[in-house]
């Protein structure tokens, strides 16, 4: 008998515990290599990718985020994809996640975690420094576009959209 | 018409020329600064005759690549000063934009973690734009060479700053030690690995 309450509460916290693992997989962001990195974005389409580099330790980043859901949300019928690269360390994939469910931001959004950074900054654009905020389009496999910085309003970014779509 | 067009290129082109060379590069001599210490105290390069060189460091308080860093720099002093070259850890931050910046919390967190260096403030940020730093962490190894304070290495610490126990190259050490034994520097530039300066507006 008492064996018997034993093995249900085991297997109830067993339960527990898979269900919890579970949630906290689906509440972080992903942490992509490069290669993944260059799957993700590198595509025989005309799609546009607009790929911006941030992190939520960086106040400009942070502050020109509205601008690039802006453009998801404007976009929706036109071939453009917003793409949020996360410098955050790869330890805080549930931070990452939590500060974009908070924002209500519902672009992709993931981790990129790539080795010696020495190596792939200059992979993504030898013209790089390496500081963030920081934007690419993709397009058909090839970057048509880089910006190191930020920009100060929406106009800014749509009128290169445009001129690149 | 003509002349007005090569005016316009050429001030253009200049103004290339003066952006692209901003700040110290690996072989330049560095001017000595002085700048005000968490004691209250400024500090020059001058007050350190019998150092062979130094390891400057641009750095701050509240940038996580800054924070991953920390140990690794108190950890270089602490190699380094003893063989001659002191670590010099100067915060260029506009702590106007980034409070955790100020002069203040500069002290509390030298305390906390025991600074075994100097940690100063570059509160107007001349000392910053002149070396050309532009990230936090920014490093420049520099060594003593007829008077001069000649440049050696610049950019980041090593390779993996998430993780020091993955990390395969340090680029500062490496450099320091080539010094310390007479050799050339191997790796003199790298890409600092850090945030961007926050430039006062």
């Amino acid at each position: 008998m008492n064996f018997g309450v034993l093995d249900k509460s085991f297997f109830l916290a067993t339960v527990i515990c898979c269900i919890s693992f579970f949630a906290d997989a689906q509440n972080s962001v992903p942490v992509f290599d490069f290669t993944k990195y260059e799957n993700r974005i590198l595509h025989k389409n005309d799609t546009l990718y607009i790929v911006n580099f941030w992190a939520t330790w960086c106040k400009p980043c942070i502050q020109e985020l509205p601008i690039f859901e802006k453009v998801a949300q404007t976009y929706t019928q036109q071939p453009v994809k917003i793409i949020l690269v996360s410098q955050d360390a790869k330890t805080r994939a549930v931070q990452v996640n939590d500060f974009l469910q908070k924002n209500k931001y519902t672009s992709e959004s993931f981790i990129l975690s790539a080795g010696n950074p020495n190596v792939w900054i200059d992979k993504i654009d030898s013209n790089w420094s390496g500081t963030i905020p920081m934007t690419l389009f993709y397009k058909n496999r090839n970057k048509i576009y880089y910006h190191e910085g930020d920009y100060e309003t929406y106009d800014e970014l749509e009128k290169i959209i445009h001129s690149k779509l | 018409m003509q002349k007005l067009f090569f005016t316009v290129m050429a001030v253009i082109g200049l103004s290339f020329l003066s952006t692209a060379h901003e700040g110290y590069h690996v072989g330049d001599a560095v001017s000595d600064f002085s700048l005000k210490n968490i004691n209250g105290k400024n500090v020059s390069l001058a007050d350190y005759p019998d150092s062979k060189g130094f390891i400057i460091t641009f750095t701050c308080n509240h940038c996580p690549y800054s924070v991953a860093y920390e140990d690794r720099i108190i950890a270089l002093d602490k190699t380094y000063a003893a063989k001659g070259y002191p670590v010099i850890a100067i915060n260029p931050n506009d702590a106007v934009q980034y409070p955790d910046d100020d002069f203040k919390s500069m002290q509390t967190r030298a305390k906390d973690k025991q600074f075994t260096f100097p940690y100063l403030h570059d509160e107007s940020q001349a000392v910053a734009k002149k070396f050309g730093a532009l990230k936090t962490p920014h490093m420049y190894v520099v060594q003593k060479e007829g008077g001069k304070l000649m440049i050696k290495y610049i950019g980041a610490i090593d390779d993996n700053w998430e993780d020091a126990s993955a990390v395969t190259e340090k680029y500062v050490e490496n450099a320091v030690d080539a010094l310390l034994t007479g050799k050339p520097v191997a790796v003199a530039n790298t890409k600092a690995i850090g945030c961007g300066i926050k430039w006062k507006k």
